[in-house]
């Protein structure tokens, strides 16, 4: 595939640099939010955004962090916009700020975050910093929304809280599957993704 | 056998490289070996002369099920009769109707599970493994006779390729496939795998007054203090009905005395180590018996006396045909002993101690068989250091 140099930062973490799938970061919320479509896509946003939005901060002040409290420096910024992402969700949807509980706030330990932070924002340019935010909060979100499909279908019989598998197949006997519901599904179910992903790109294989 | 051997040998070359079938190569060495290989041993010398592979310990070990699967049935049959109120209790007519039920199960547990493994031997260029020969069987005997054949497909594929083939097949997994596959029902569709309807087969008719469908050990749990133990019409069970078996439960696991005859063909055969069943009922003894003598009414499995811990529910079945199974167990000797009793006192722990789940024999065996790599490494370094120790270096 051909694509602008420039776009790189943004095209890379969607597949090939997948955080979840190639770097295996981010694992534990992925197992806590996918139960259901709704919170893993507002989780998917919430972390697009505090990432890009630290990343362009950071890349921005780049050159005037001291070395010695960079870590410091990045946290209080990712901080920062963590409880405003909060405050937001708070304000305009309540009930699935609730469901995500204490994993919203939970972002700012998100392993992703800090390793772009440091592997990338500081020492590029704020516009590729933004780009790279973008594609990764995006390569994380594509990962939790193919993972909560699966368990919210198999798990719950339902898409978005709709009902998708039709009553006649309950009265024929089908049960939702109970386990898909539990975090040990959602850990098989990226295994699974892991799977398709590296025999499909050959390169990536240990 | 000659004949058809000859048969056999006068269409091989079409399944090899270049041949007609050649696609099927694996398919038919399947059949080929499990019929005729190995047939040979050497005579002298320093070789091994046992000619015992894998095929011939897995044949064994459905010999060794029989008893527990032909009770099985019959008792299948039984209980219906009793929860129904058949007068009918003719030992063919009991026997066939477990027969037909359970059919469907054992049907649907090998269908998808050696489809499955010929798939994937097909696909990696293997020879077909026959270690689904037993799970197989397992499978079934170890759900309730009532569990939905779909829902067994399901958790077989579930079992057989997550347990089994990613971790590259027959003799790498780490855990015992037919447990992993009770799990995946248990935790998937609970109300299918525990409960008063689950156990008995009903069929179409009604049952009689007074029925209850719970196993012996679910209604223990429900209870609260020292409570006797029913059968399905309600009559108390007495000690021989819990050792041969004549209560509902899954259908392969509640006949204790079936499960000895067992283990005694498994032990003249040397397939069981009994390193591992003798620590693991010396291990359950143990753990009942303290649990006995602390009983109290907040937990009420702890009532029973150690023998009748030891002869209800799967602990029988599980401690001689799933922790025994050689690939998941320990290697070493002072491990198997460890192993084998920390699945006895588990099982027994949780199955007093966690009112959730009313057995604990298969979560204690699949605990211990992630732990059985780390109790043979403890137990190899112990070695090492041990005799490390006798070694002087002279300068």
């Amino acid at each position: 595939m051909n694509v602008n140099k420039s776009l790189l930062p943004l095209v890379n973490p969607l597949s090939k640099d997948n955080p979840v799938i190639v770097q295996v970061l981010g694992i534990c919320s992925a197992l806590a939010v996918t139960a259901k479509l709704e919170p893993a896509l507002v989780m998917t946003i919430s972390v697009t955004a505090v990432l890009a939005l630290a990343n362009v901060i950071i890349s921005l002040l780049r050159n005037t962090i001291p070395t010695s409290i960079r870590i410091i420096v990045q946290l209080v910024v990712v901080a920062a916009l963590v409880v405003i992402v909060d405050q937001v969700l708070k304000a305009w949807n309540y009930e699935v700020s609730k469901a995500l509980s204490v994993f919203i706030g939970l972002i700012i330990t998100n392993c992703i975050i800090m390793g772009r932070l440091e592997a990338f924002a500081m020492s590029n340019r704020p516009w590729a910093s933004f780009l790279d935010g973008i594609g990764n909060g995006l390569g994380y979100g594509i990962i939790l929304v193919i993972v909560a499909f699966f368990r919210e279908l198999l798990g719950s019989g339902t898409l978005f809280g709709c009902q998708v598998i039709p009553q006649w197949c309950y009265e024929h006997g089908y049960q939702n599957n109970g386990m898909m519901i539990l975090p040990p599904m959602a850990l098989i179910t990226v295994a699974c993704i892991i799977w398709v992903h590296r025999s499909r790109n050959k390169d990536l294989q240990e | 056998m000659k004949g058809l051997k000859k048969k056999i040998d006068s269409v091989k070359p079409q399944f090899e490289k270049g041949g007609k079938f050649s696609k099927l190569h694996s398919v038919f060495d399947g059949f080929y070996t499990f019929l005729f290989t190995p047939n040979e041993t050497s005579g002298s010398g320093v070789h091994i002369h046992d000619s015992n592979d894998s095929k011939r310990t897995m044949i064994m070990v459905v010999i060794a099920l029989l008893p527990c699967c032909l009770f099985g049935m019959w008792n299948v049959g039984l209980q219906h009769a009793l929860a129904t109120g058949d007068a009918d209790h003719s030992l063919f007519h009991l026997f066939f109707y477990g027969f037909w039920t359970v059919l469907p199960q054992i049907l649907t547990a090998y269908i998808v599970g050696l489809g499955i493994e010929f798939i994937v031997a097909q696909i990696r260029g293997h020879e077909i493994q026959e270690g689904f020969l037993v799970s197989g069987i397992l499978i079934p005997m170890i759900c309730p006779v009532s569990t939905p054949c779909w829902m067994l497909a399901v958790a077989v594929a579930f079992a057989v390729i997550f347990a089994k083939e990613v971790f590259g097949g027959t003799g790498y997994n780490f855990l015992n496939v037919a447990l992993v596959t009770r799990a995946f029902l248990f935790f998937a569709y609970p109300s299918k795998m525990s409960g008063d309807h689950v156990f008995v087969s009903l069929g179409d008719t009604a049952a009689v007054d007074g029925f209850s469908g719970a196993t012996p050990l679910g209604q223990l749990a429900a209870s609260s203090g020292p409570a006797e133990v029913l059968g399905v019409t309600g009559d108390p069970l007495s000690y021989a009905d819990m050792f041969f078996g004549l209560y509902p439960g899954s259908w392969g696991e509640t006949s204790t005395f079936c499960i000895l005859i067992g283990l005694v063909i498994l032990l003249a055969t040397g397939i069981a180590s009994w390193r591992i069943i003798i620590p693991a009922a010396a291990g359950g003894f143990f753990m009942s018996l303290l649990a006995h003598s602390l009983a109290s009414p907040i937990y009420p499995v702890t009532f029973l006396s150690p023998l009748e811990q030891l002869s209800l529910g799967g602990f029988a079945f599980a401690i001689v045909f799933m922790a025994t199974d050689p690939v998941t167990a320990c290697r070493t000797n002072t491990g198997k002993y460890i192993y084998g009793f920390l699945i006895g006192a588990i099982a027994i722990i949780i199955r007093c101690y966690n009112t959730g789940y009313p057995e604990g024999a298969m979560l204690a065996v699949l605990l211990m068989n992630c732990f059985a790599p780390l109790i043979d490494y403890c137990v190899v370094n112990a070695n090492i250091n041990r005799r490390l120790k006798r070694v002087v270096i002279k300068n």
